[in-house]
This record gives C-alpha cells, structure tokens and sequence, in this order.
C-alpha cells in the first residue's frame, strides 16, 4: 500500500521532481526505468512495472510526463496507478493542463499537493474539493489577491467537506448563476472487416458533468432507457442503491467538473455503427494501389464532422500520391502514415481517395494488411440510443438552469483491410 | 551548528571555481552559494513575507532534488513562524533533512509538542504528521505518546493521521510493535469511516497475523465498507480476503464434494467440470458462511466504482473466496475496466489471462472484447492472445481461427509467432479442429515470412507428437521446406521430425541427410546437432545405403568449432561404431539410447497455476514473491468458531444475530473443556482454562456467554455434590480455574444467590447481554460508576454510528446508572427493592430488554421471587422471566426480562411474588426506550425526511441554556436510544431511530443556535410528540 517516492520523468529523461514520503530513495533507482525506456518503440510500451534490485518501479505516462512510483514491498498495482492518475487529474483541474512546464510553474503548489495528498504512501485527501479549499489554485485572481491582501495560497483550517459525510464537496458553495451541464459522450470502438462485417463493436460512454450549483443541491437524473446501461461506474456521490433499485442517478454533485457516470456497451449488444469504409490496398511490384470510400451510415439523420482517416503504410513506403473527391491527404514520410482529412459528410458527395503508393522494388509490401484507422465525431447523438429523460433538483430552492448534451466520437475504430 | 551550515556553504563555494561549468543544474556555483546567503538573510529577517519566500524558493530546490541541506539551522528557527504556509513549507523542509541532521531537528520538537495541543484540528493532525515522519530515533517515546493520546482525539482527522503514523513509528522502531498493536485494536474499533480505511491499513502494515483483532469489526467492517473512501475500501477488501480465507470453509468444497463424491482428484480440470455445472444448475443449496455471504454482498456493489483498484479488489476477493458461480458477477467490470488507461488495461488483462486460465467458460461471452487492436502495444496483444486461446471451445473456435488468421499477417512478428503458437494450443486442446488447424499450420508454412513459418513447424512438430495419426504425408511436406526455410529452430525441428519418424519415412530419411551433409558446415549449431541425432537415428534403422553418409558427417562434426557438436560426434561415433571393427559395447543398447519414445509436449497456458499469487497483487504481475508479500493463506478444513465474530448491541448487527443466535447455541464445545478441567487437577490445564475463561470475558458475546452460563450452570450444581464429599482439594483447583469460582470460595452465600439467579437468565440470554455486570466479581449491582468516560470519547463515537455501550464495561455502567428508575420501593416491598433500567441491547425481534435488579435489604432471605397476573393490554407481551429461588439478606440479584410494549405507551403491570408478599408494579418505559438506533447516511435521511412531512412532523424549541453542540447530542442519545446521522451541515445535529416493535422510523433533526430547533419526523406521530417533549426537556434541565 505505500508509496515510498515519486519522480517526475519527461521525455527527455530528466527527473524535473521528485518527493518522497519515507526515506529517500536515491535518484539511481530510475536506472531501470531509463533502460526500459530506451528500449521502448513508443513510450506506451514502457512496462508500467519494473523491478530494479529492491525497489519496484511503477510508472504511467501522461502528457509526455511519466510518473514514477518507488515503492519498496507488495503493493496492488493498480492502486498506485489510479493513484498516480488522480494526481494527474488533480494537477490539471488546477492549471488547466498538466505538462511539464506547468508543473514546473507552479513547483510550490505541487509539492503542497503531493505532500496533502499522500500521508507517509498512503493516500490521505485526494478529493478535489477539498484540496481547492486546502490549497488555493494559481488562478490569476487567487495570485492578484494574495498580491494585494499578502493572505496566503494554503488554508488554516480543515475543510468542513474532509468531515462530513460528502467529502466530494465543497462547503457554502455560493454562485450568482446556477448551472448545471451534462455532457455524454460516447467512444465507438470498432473492428471491421476487409469485406464490411463488423468483428467486434462496443460503446464506451461517460456522462462529463460540469456543475456550478449553489449551497447542498440533491440532483436526480433519470433516462428514457435505463435498460441499456447494465455495465456502468459511478463517482461516489452517486447513490448506489437507489440506482440498483429505481434506476435513477442521486447524488450531491461535486462543486465544478467531474465524470459523473462511464458505461461499458458490450460487444454482446447490437451496437449501429454510423460510417461505413470500403478499402482496397494492394501491393504489387513495389507499387501500391489504394481506393477508400467513406459514407455515413445509421446516423439518423445527423452529419458526420471531423473525419480522418488514418492509414499506417508499411516501412517501405516512400511516397503516395493520391486524388481525393473531398478534403486533403499528407503522407508522413517518417512515420509511414497517410492521413485524410474529410471534415464533414456531405449527404450528397462521397468522399473517396484514389492513387498508388510507392514503395523500392523487392520490398517486402506483399503481405502488408495495414489496418485502416477511422477518426469522426457527430453532434446531437448518442450511438447508444441512451437518453436522459429528466433533471430535478431537491434541497434547494433557485431555478438552475441544466443542459445535456450528446456526443459520438470514434474510439478506436479501426477496418482492416 | 549555524557554523557548520556556514562550513557546508563555503566549501560548496571552494569547489566551484570559475573553470568549472555550472554545478548543480540552474545554479553556478557561485550563484549557489550567494543565493543561499540571501535565502539565510531572508529567514533570519522573521518577516513572514520574506519567510515566505524563502522557504518557497528552497523548497522549489528540495523539489528539484538539489542539496539545501545546509540551511538547516536557520530553517529550523522558522518552524515557530505564524503563518500557516511558511509552517507546511516548513514541515515539509524538516522532514526531508531531519534524518541527516538529528540533532538540530531535536529543536523543533517542542514546537509539534506545543502544536498537538492546538485547538484547531487541522494544526494537530499536521503536527502529528511531522512528528512522526521525522526518522530520529531518540523522539520515539514522543511519538508514541503523541499518537497514544492522538487515537482518541476528538477529531476523526486526527485520528486518521494516527493511524498514518503507527506504520512510520513501527518502522523507525519495530519494538514499539507490541505497544502499536493496542492502538491499532483501538483504531479498529472507530466508528468514523474516515478512519476505518486507515485503521485497516495500519494493521496491515503492523501486524497482519493478528486475526484475532479482527473478529470484533468484522461485520461492521463489512457493513460500511461502501462509505469508507476508495483507497481505504482498497485496504479494508485485502484484508477482508485474507480474513475469510482463514475463518471460512472453502465455499466450493462442499459443493464439490456433493456433486462428486466418486472424484478423488481435486484437479483444475474438475473445478472446471463443478464450475459449470454450477453455471448449468444455477445457484445450488448455499454451502456459504452467512458470515462470508455478508461480505460479498457488502463488496459487490463496488464493482461499479470509479476507482479500478477497488474494482480489482473486488474481483479478486469473489475470485479467491466466492462460491465459483458468483465470479461471474465480475466479468463485466473488468472487461470495463480495459476501457480505461493503458496500464490500467495491462494489469487488468495480465488478471483475468490468469483467471480464464482456471475458469475458461467465465469470459467465453465477452471474446470479441479481447481481440486485438491494431493500435495495441505488443505486451497487451500478447496477453490478449493468451486469453483468447484460454477461452477456445468448440463453439467458438472457428471465429476464433478466423480471428488469428488476420493476427498471423500482422506486421508485429513476435505477436504474428504468438498466435502461430495460440493456434497450435486450440489445436491440441480441441479435438475438433486438430487437422483444420494442422491443414493451416502446413498453409503457414509456405508464406515467406520467416518467422511464421519457423513457429509453425515447432507447433507442427509438438501437435504431431501429440497425434497418433499418419504424419508421413506431413513430414515429407516438411522436409521439402528445408530449402527455404532459414530459421534454425525450424530447421532443426524438421531434422528432428524426420530422425524421430524415420521408420515411417524410411526412403525420406537418407535424401534429407544426403541434402543436410551439403550444407553441413553453414548451419546453426542447433541445426548441426539434429543433423547428428538424424544421422544415427537412421543409421540404426537401416545402415544399407548410408554407410559412407553418416562417417563424413561424423568427419565434419569432430572438427566442428563447438564442443557441443564435437561431443555428441564422440559419443554417436562409440555407440555405434561405424568402424564395426571392435563391437562396443553400448552398441546394443543404441535403439534405447536414440528411439525412446517420447511424452507428448505440454501446450499449456504459462498462466496456469499463476493463482497462487493473489490477484491484483504486485506479485501475482511479477510471478515471483515480492518483498513483504503474504500469500493467501488456504481456507481451514474445520471453520473456527463463527461466535468470535458476534458483537453485542450495535443496532445493525441486530438482524445478523437474530438469525445466528439460535444456530450458535449450538456450539458448545466450550462446555466441554469447562468439563474436562473439572475433572483433574492437573496444572497445566487448569492455567489453559484460566486463560480460556478470561479470553471469554473479555469477548462480549452473547452464544458464549450462554455456554458460559450453562457450564458454570452445571459446573456449580456439580460443585455443590461435589463439596459435600470432599472439600479442600476441589476448592483449590476451583480457585485457579475461573475468576468466578473464586467468588465462590471467598462468599459462599453471596455465589449461591449469583448461581440461583444465574438459571432464569438462561432463556433470555439468547437474546441480550449483561456481560458487563455479571462478569464483575462482586456481582452486585454497578452503584459506583467508573467515570473512565470522558466527553471526549463519547463525542468521538458519534462519527458515524451509534454510541456502543457495549465497547466498553465502563461506558455499559454509565448507561445503566443513567436511566435506573425504580419498580419497587423497599419499603413498599416489605424490604424487597426492585430497580429496572434500560440495556439498550439488541433484544428478539420487537423486544425492550429491561434488565432488573432485586436488592434484599431485609436481614433475612427472600425466596421464590417469581412473576405472577401479568396483566397486558394492547398486544403487550412479557417474556423471560423465572424464578429467583434465593436472594441472601444484604445482597442483590439482576435479571433480564423483555418485553414488547408494541410500541404503545401502555404499562406493563404485573405482580411480583415473594417470600414477603404480593406486590403490584408496573413498567412504564420512557418513549425513548421504546426505539432502536438506526444507522443511515445523511442523503438517505434527507429523503426519508422529506417523505415523513405535514401530519408526520412535529417541531419545537427550546431556549439554548449554553450547551454546547458535543453536549446536546450527548443529552438526545442518552434521552433516547438513537443513532447520530453526521451532518454535512453546520450547527445541526441529526438522529435516527426505528421503535422497536413496528420499525417505524423516527429521524430527529436539531438546528442548534441561541435558540434548539428540534424536528421530529416519525410515521409514529404520538410517540414522535413525545420524544420531543422529552428532548426539550433535556436540554432545559
């Protein structure tokens, strides 16, 4: 369960910070992270665990940041990884983004909110609410304050949230303007076929919530079609027994943004995928022959915006040329990818892509079945056919003003060819 | 010192010489040392802005790892710095360097000692925290002390920090051990959720065998784990899994044994077999402890949280402890959790490789989840490929194949082998597509990848092995490959193929060798030894057309660089002396040395058997034990005694106990022991019963306690036979075996009364509990309280739960003393006084358990206390109540009766019956009595309240007489029998109650200000009016 220290890695192999929460551990111990990292193709193939003598070595990278956690005996791995994401989460609801520039800007307010948010490696306060209240934000009006009033970043008394039984938030919330947005969105993760078939479709769908309500608001969300989330995750506010027995989303939301709700649609359950791709790629004497056609498809009705298409050519590839009936085309020549840039679907014009890909005589193109990648999104629709039905709000008297919103993005949808 | 920080300073100075490139990153040496001077500028200036600022800078320097040790002194002095960040920026300092330099840090002591007396909370905790993470071990009795007095703070997060500390004080000083293990019991038994994480986790770090400290929290552990924070439900459900792996009979044993009694193997393939019949039958007859059921329901819900390690967490404990058709319930959560990030989706898919490796049929239906991504990095697509062939059936392998047909062209080559060899193990696992399989493998053959095609002849080779069909028409297939195929291994494979075969394909057999002596020279040396083996495998067939062939490949292999080869050449050259002209010896034995048959490889998962590390574990990801790694202890033949676990009066545990208690009174193996010790007087085993007997007392309980009152029951009538015949002996031996038998030699006539009454209590005990009374020696009534309670603690208990009298005698003795009224004045009694009060145990269902107390006042005896014309109105019922045959002059006598008022304000009127008369009395209860504490979340309280509005509700106030919010909440518990709902609110105070008969909820709401507000909501409106006039009155006293 412990955390003995934590480095802050960047891409180039520098350790920008490091904290620990028991002994020191010696900078050295990242040797074994640095050897694994050299050898990794990408970053995302560094092992997240290492062993390095005595110490294990758990890491995770973010925003070309990795993380690494020290940690000298048995310890659930997972736990110190979603750990180490909530300290990215946390880092980026406070500056907004968490690179490494940021972190090293505000090197004072991280340090404080490592050293709150761990207790000797054992996680103490990781709620954001009570965090802000602990440990102002370097907002710009926080900075001008404490400019003017000399009043410090760092609070003196326990927020009232880390006692009472909703932690979650924060304590005499107060806004001129009661809002509430939800959006959900949802990722569709896709295999198809050479010949059309879908292999596998899931929806993957979170409920984002950004709310700014004021004072104890009880909120009760529900859907039209509550059936259709048989797999979800809940933020803690949410009550886990009235959803198990009406099927109705109650909570005390957390003050600003928070993912609300995620649901898993599974592979099981008929999933409508909205674009269709027919792709031939051919390889033949060191010429290739590519033909792609994108349409939209079980849309109802809506546009399909931001479409890409992604194509990784093998190594060999030395140049496309390529005509397109909609949209541009790039050819990266160093990492071997042609890339399409669609934007929206017009319901009239199908976009296609012809030409030939070059590749040296004898190259070893033959065998290549690159595996096309589709990138889209559409406003107003949930895939998933999920709908909410009604917003009430309890506990308090105002009129917030409430605003859902749907998304369908593509996740990792990809058509083989 | 300040001199030493100076020395430190100048000889960094020294070293940075102009020539030198900058030191430290961002510094030049120079800079360094001038920025440090200003920095001590800064800090001895006491101004908090410049302070402020300094520190922040040498923080910043901390951060970044560079050495400020050197600031150390003038650091120290800002420690008494007013304000709060200079202070934390401090702390933070302090503990970073305290190590290196013990004695400055030695000065600020005085300071945390100073700052865990703070009234603000938040300043106690953050003391606490930086005593106990300076490592120097001469403040160790400090520490100790600090977190002595810290465990029982008014404050939940004071104590939640003293739990944080226990493991750094164990660590700086493991003798402490023992000392720590008694805070940490005390820790175990908060009732805040806040703290409840952290106490669990200390006793993981501290002393993870002490099972025993866990019985007692065990199903309040359970009850609210879903409310303790995540990380804290990641500790409580690890523990929790090692708990009922040691006191829980294996849930699928039993099951198992009925299904198959002829199985005398407890193979993994049966398990598989039990696992889905269970699937196929549903849930058959419940085998599981309600005890273990307890937990897994209490933990199932949490499969739905955010936080992947507890999903994980939960996953494993329904994977090592559940009854094997409940793992199912798993299953989606985790495929869920592949969704999320990628190391998350690494190490939940290394998990589940290892679970479908036990239990195929558990993630058959979600096998699209696990095909692989062209966007996947290597290890996650390998693991993929491991659990989709874990997951083969007949049913879904030709998707399958059809699936790994598009992996074997895949441009990642260590995956395209991978499934090369994921096919050949679908292939020798399902009979049904062997020669599908093999007929792909052969088409595999001829592709030009390299690596394709040297993993599909292994896999060739292995599964040809493993079939007893005709392989000639393969093996010739095979051998034409060996002029195109380069991988040596494959190669190899080949060669070996066609040696170990070679009576099948006899004509083959000498062409291949001809072909091999070419090349020869050229091959791995792999290769090379194949060709040896295959040279004297088809030698010792038929030597007819070889007899130049084989020599001139011996010839190569004796000049071969490799002494490998050059020995295997020596020793195929002895046996089977090719010179033929002096016979070895060994030559005879050549066709045993060269033709043995071989076993059939083993296409096994390499995930198979992984479970014996604990999933989810570090070690369970690294297959090999970390450090500090338990292994998950196996569950007992016999399950230890399930009564350990019983706990009296915490309201939710009533329902628990009412369903146990008739099953517990049937373990009374404890008598048996009380017997035996009866019996000798031998030494030994009357300490052992000492011992026994004190474990009992300690260990409130009611089924023990029962026992415990049967034996002594039975003991003392045997006792009584026995002191008329022999007397001396008997009393000695008596006198060590139990604290109670030395009563009874110390005053005779005080015991027996105790041992008449003792009988009568036998029906009730069932159901409720006078353990504290009854265990004192002196077995009169408590009169003179122990005040050991201070406000404090008792504030402390309202956290979240109800106030437990039962967590400690003194706590009981101040209950009882507090609402004794009297039933029958001694004067009105004829010199029989007779008390009651109000236990607040958990009674039968519907029951108020009064406890009464008889004292003789008389100077004579009164015998033949006995009940009588119980006269009940309105459904009242009376139980329990027997006949007291004995009460001496001058002593005093407690019984325990319950009755259930039916939650009407009717008395219950009855006759007393003694040796001195008939007396009327009657029991009216207070309206707070008549309610049980109710434990609910505030959120749920809110919806309750809003439910129980307009005729529901009653409201009231009082003029606040200067109590204080601790001290109200202290009157409302002790007024009625209530559990306090923590607040989220400020200035009010929430409680929540049921009457015992009906259920009826009542919520009581108290907005404490000059002036008490006080909301009654109960569907009991007349006992809601009530109670609120009662609290009224309370709080005006």
């Amino acid at each position: 369960m412990l955390i003995n220290s934590i480095f802050f890695i960047n891409h180039s192999g520098d350790i920008f910070l490091e904290k620990h929460w028991r002994s020191i551990v010696s900078r050295s111990v990242c040797d074994q992270f640095f050897d694994a990292q050299t050898k990794a193709a990408t970053p995302e193939d560094v092992p997240p665990i290492i062993t390095a003598n005595k110490n294990y070595l758990i890491s995770i990278y973010r925003e070309k940041i990795y993380l690494v956690a020290v940690t000298q005996m048995e310890v659930q791995p997972l736990f110190v990884i979603e750990f180490m994401h909530r300290v990215m989460d946390t880092f980026t609801e406070y500056f907004d983004e968490c690179t490494e520039s940021a972190i090293k800007d505000n090197i004072i307010v991280v340090y404080q909110l490592l050293e709150e948010m761990l207790d000797n490696g054992f996680p103490l306060a990781t709620e954001l609410n009570i965090l802000t209240e602990l440990i102002k934000p370097p907002t710009i009006i926080n900075k001008a304050v404490s400019m003017v009033t000399g009043k410090e970043g760092v609070s003196s008394v326990l927020p009232g949230s880390q006692l009472s039984n909703v932690p979650w938030r924060r304590q005499g919330v107060k806004y001129a303007n009661n809002e509430a947005y939800f959006d959900c969105i949802e990722d569709v993760d896709a295999i198809i076929d050479a010949n059309g078939t879908v292999v596998s479709a899931e929806i993957h769908g979170n409920i984002n919530c950004n709310v700014h309500l004021s004072g104890m608001p009880d909120l009760s969300m529900s859907f039209i079609n509550p059936r259709l989330l048989d797999d979800v995750s809940f933020h803690p506010c949410v009550r886990l027994k009235r959803w198990e027995n009406e099927k109705i989303l109650s909570f005390v939301p957390p003050d600003g943004s928070f993912v609300l709700m995620s649901y898993h649609i599974s592979t099981q359950n008929q999933v409508a995928i909205p674009v269709y791709v027919r792709a031939m790629i051919n390889f033949k004497d060191g010429q290739g022959k590519v033909d792609i056609t994108v349409g939209p498809k079980q849309t109802l009705g809506k546009t399909v915006d931001n479409v890409v298409i992604t194509v990784p050519m093998p190594k060999d590839v030395t140049g496309c040329s390529m005509t397109t009936s909609v949209g541009s085309y790039t050819f990266d020549p160093s990492s071997k990818q042609l890339r399409w840039d669609i934007g929206k679907i017009q319901p009239l014009k199908v976009p296609t892509m012809r030409g030939t890909c070059t590749a040296p005589a004898g190259s070893q193109c033959k065998d290549a079945h690159p595996t096309i990648h589709v990138d889209f999104k559409i406003m107003q629709l949930a895939v998933s056919g999920l709908k909410v039905n009604r917003l009430d709000m309890f506990n308090e008297n105002y009129k917030p003003f409430k605003g859902v919103k749907y998304i369908t993005k593509a996740g990792n949808f990809q058509v083989r060819t | 010192m300040a001199g030493m920080g100076a020395f430190v300073a100048q000889y960094d100075n020294n070293r940075g010489g102009p020539e030198q490139g900058p030191g430290p990153p961002g510094f030049g040496s120079n800079l360094f040392f001038k920025g440090h001077q200003t920095l001590k500028e800064q800090l001895q200036s006491m101004k908090d802005k410049e302070m402020l600022e300094a520190m922040r800078k040498i923080v910043e320097m901390v951060a970044k790892g560079q050495d400020v040790s050197d600031l150390f002194p003038d650091v120290v002095k800002a420690v008494v710095s007013k304000s709060t960040e200079v202070k934390k920026l401090v702390y933070m300092y302090l503990v970073r360097y305290a190590e290196e330099q013990q004695d400055l840090a030695l000065l600020s002591i005085s300071t945390f000692q100073k700052g865990l007396k703070d009234p603000n909370q938040l300043i106690r905790a953050s003391a606490l925290r930086v005593l106990s993470s300076i490592r120097v071990q001469m403040i160790v009795p400090i520490m100790m002390l600090a977190i002595k007095d810290s465990v029982s703070d008014l404050s939940p997060y004071v104590r939640k920090t003293a739990a944080h500390a226990i493991p750094k004080l164990f660590s700086l000083d493991p003798d402490q051990g023992e000392q720590l293990v008694d805070v940490v019991e005390k820790l175990l038994q908060d009732k805040t959720t806040l703290v409840a994480g952290s106490a669990v986790m200390a006793f993981e770090q501290l002393c993870p065998s002490r099972i025993d400290l866990i019985h007692k929290n065990y199903r309040r552990l359970c009850a609210i784990v879903a409310d303790i924070d995540e990380w804290g439900q990641c500790a409580v459900i690890n523990m929790l899994t090692r708990y009922a792996r040691t006191q829980f009979l294996d849930p699928n044993k039993k099951a198992a044994e009925k299904d198959s009694d002829e199985e005398s193997s407890e193979d993994s393939e049966d398990s598989e077999d039990d696992f889905m019949n269970s699937m196929s039958t549903g849930t058959s007859i419940d085998v599981v402890d309600p005890d273990l059921r307890l937990l897994l329901q209490a933990c199932r819900p949490l499969l739905q949280s955010r936080n992947s390690a507890v999903v994980m967490q939960v996953a494993q404990l329904f994977y090592h402890c559940a009854p094997e058709n409940e793992i199912v319930h798993v299953v989606k959560a985790l495929i869920r959790l592949l969704k999320s990030k990628r190391e998350t989706q690494v190490i939940v898919l290394t998990n589940i490789t290892t679970m479908s490796a036990k239990y195929r049929k558990l993630f058959e239906q979600h096998m699209k989840s696990f095909f692989v991504n062209a966007s996947d990095p290597t290890n996650v697509r390998l693991l993929k490929l491991e659990i989709l062939t874990n997951i083969a059936t007949e049913t879904n392998i030709s998707v399958l194949l059809r699936e790994f047909q598009t992996y074997v062209y895949s441009s990642d080559k260590e995956f395209a082998a991978a499934t090369v060899h994921a096919i050949g193990r679908c292939a020798a696992e399902i009979s049904e597509v062997t020669d599908v399989c093999m007929h792909g493998l052969m088409n595999l053959i001829s592709t030009k990848d390299d690596t394709v095609v040297g993993e599909s002849v292994i896999v060739i080779k292995k599964l040809l092995q493993m079939q007893a069909s005709d392989k000639s028409s393969i093996i010739k297939r095979m051998t034409r490959l060996l002029t195109t195929v380069t991988v040596p291994l494959a190669r190899a494979s080949i060669l070996w193929l066609v040696g170990e075969y070679v009576e099948k394909v006899p004509k083959l057999a000498p062409d291949v060798l001809r072909k091999m002596a070419k090349s020869f020279a050229e091959e791995e040396d792999i290769v090379k030894l194949q060709i040896l083996n295959l040279a004297a495998k088809a030698w010792i067939v038929n030597n007819k057309k070889i007899t130049l062939l084989v020599p001139y490949i011996l010839a190569q292999a004796k000049y071969d660089m490799n002494y490998d080869i050059r020995d295997r050449e020596r020793f195929i050259r002895k046996v089977l002396c090719p010179n033929a002209e002096n016979p070895s010896p060994l030559e005879k034995y050549a066709k045993k040395f060269f033709m043995t048959s071989k076993p059939p490889p083993n296409l096994r998962s390499t995930f198979k058997n992984r479970d014996e590390y604990q999933l989810g574990s570090l070690s369970h990801m690294l297959n090999t034990n970390a450090i500090g790694y338990q292994s998950l202890p196996t569950f007992p033949e016999d399950a230890p005694d399930a009564t350990l676990r019983n706990v009296i009066d915490t309201s939710w545990a009533a329902q628990q106990k009412e369903s146990r208690s008739s099953s517990a009174s049937g373990t009374n193996h404890k008598t048996k022991g009380f017997y035996s010790s009866e019996g000798d007087s031998d030494e030994d085993d009357s300490d052992e019963e000492d011992s026994d007997s004190e474990e009992e007392s300690d260990s409130e309980e009611e089924s023990d306690e029962e026992s415990d009152v049967e034996s002594e029951d039975e003991s003392s009538e045997e006792e009584s036979e026995e002191e008329e015949s022999d007397d001396d002996d008997d009393d000695s031996s008596e006198e060590e075996s139990s604290s109670d038998e030395e009563v009874v030699k110390k005053a005779p006539p005080k015991a027996k009364t105790s041992k008449k009454s003792k009988p009568s209590e036998t029906g009730t005990l069932l159901d409720f509990d006078f353990d504290a009374p009854s265990e004192t020696p002196t077995d009169t009534v408590p009169s003179v309280p122990t005040p050991s309670v201070t406000l404090d603690e008792l504030l402390g208990d309202f956290g979240g739960m109800s106030v437990d009298q039962a967590s400690s005698g003194a706590n009981y003795t101040l209950d009882s003393v507090r609402t004794t009224h009297e039933l029958l004045h001694r004067m009105s009694g004829g010199g029989l006084a007779v008390d009651y009060s109000f236990p607040r145990s958990a009674a039968s269902s519907g029951a108020v358990p009064i406890s009464l107390i008889f004292n003789n006042t008389t100077d004579q005896q009164i015998t033949d206390v006995k009940v009588d014309d119980i006269d009940l109105k309105g459904g009242i019922e009376f139980t329990g109540f027997d006949t007291i045959p004995l009460i001496s002059p001058g002593q005093s006598s407690q019984i325990g009766i319950n009755i259930n008022f039916n939650d009407t304000l009717q008395p219950a009127n009855f006759t007393l019956c003694c040796s001195k008369g008939r007396f009327p009395c009657k029991i009216q209860p207070p309206v707070g009595e008549m309610l049980s504490p109710f434990v609910v979340i505030e959120s749920d309280f809110d919806d309750m309240k809003g439910k129980l509005k307009g005729m529901h509700e009653v409201t009231g106030e009082c003029p606040n007489p200067g109590k204080d919010f601790g001290t109200i909440s202290q009157l409302v518990s002790e007024t009625a029998a209530t559990s306090i709902c923590f607040s989220a609110e400020a200035d009010c105070l929430k409680f929540a109650s049921k009457t015992v008969a009906q259920e009826k909820t009542l919520l009581m709401t108290l907005n404490v200000g000059d002036v008490v507000k006080i909301t009654v909501n109960s569907e009991a409106v007349v006992l809601g009016s009530m109670i609120l006039k009662d609290i009224i009155k309370a709080i005006e006293s």
